[in-house]
């Protein structure tokens, strides 16, 4: 499956680019996206947590994702 | 009511009081975000907010929704600024308006505590010797 990257804060300086187009075989959900992403990236595994959101909202593991997808990462969040 | 604004301009508390000033307010509870000088004995030169804006708008109204709910609030304003921000500016703002007092500081805590955990805005220090990302490693 081939979906678009977003990525802000330190996953922007991970993956040095703040849009990519990603492609992982090994499933089709955010859990199966985070397995890849960290294997070819593993910097993403060293945060203190990583979440995805699609549509603007937080999803979890089990969301299934469809082609061409816009997933943004979210890495660890420090507003305020 | 519910005002919610992430902005590159500078904040202002006036404002957000005078949003959620009501007569059937007890009280109004204000917290105030300032950039500090440093971080674990290091010096802080300025800092760096970047935020996923139209995700970041949706979670603090969420949040301010939640709070209404919760703490029976009459208004609140959440200010929130992006950008770079120089020692002493202000990064946050959040003022709620209550019947009485308890719950307008009660809301006022909880709306920043879960704005430092949903929201997707990111802060960078700059020191000295070099910049980091806040929180990203445990």
């Amino acid at each position: 499956m081939k979906i678009k990257l977003v990525a802000f804060g330190i996953a922007r300086d991970i993956l040095k680019d703040s849009n990519i187009s990603f492609l992982f075989t090994d499933g089709k959900t955010i859990g199966d996206l985070k397995k890849a992403l960290t294997k070819q990236y593993p910097e993403f595994e060293k945060l203190a947590s990583l979440r995805f959101a699609v549509g603007e909202d937080y999803q979890e593991d089990d969301f299934e994702l469809s082609e061409e997808n816009e997933v943004v990462i979210i890495p660890p969040v420090s507003g305020g | 009511m519910i005002d919610i604004q992430l902005t590159a301009a500078e904040l202002n508390s006036k404002t957000c009081e005078e949003f959620v000033a009501s007569n059937q307010a007890g009280g109004t509870a204000i917290f105030i975000g300032t950039v500090r000088n440093q971080t674990k004995n290091k010096s802080v030169l300025k800092l760096e907010f970047e935020a996923y804006i139209p995700m970041a708008k949706k979670e603090m109204q969420k949040i301010a929704e939640q709070a209404m709910q919760k703490f029976d609030a009459i208004k609140i304003s959440i200010h929130h600024r992006v950008g770079v921000l120089q020692i002493g500016e202000i990064p946050v703002i959040i003022a709620v308006s209550t019947p009485h007092r308890k719950a307008a500081f009660e809301a006022c805590e909880f709306c920043i505590d879960t704005l430092k955990e949903t929201v997707p805005i990111w802060k960078k220090e700059f020191f000295d010797d070099g910049e980091v990302w806040v929180a990203a490693h445990p």
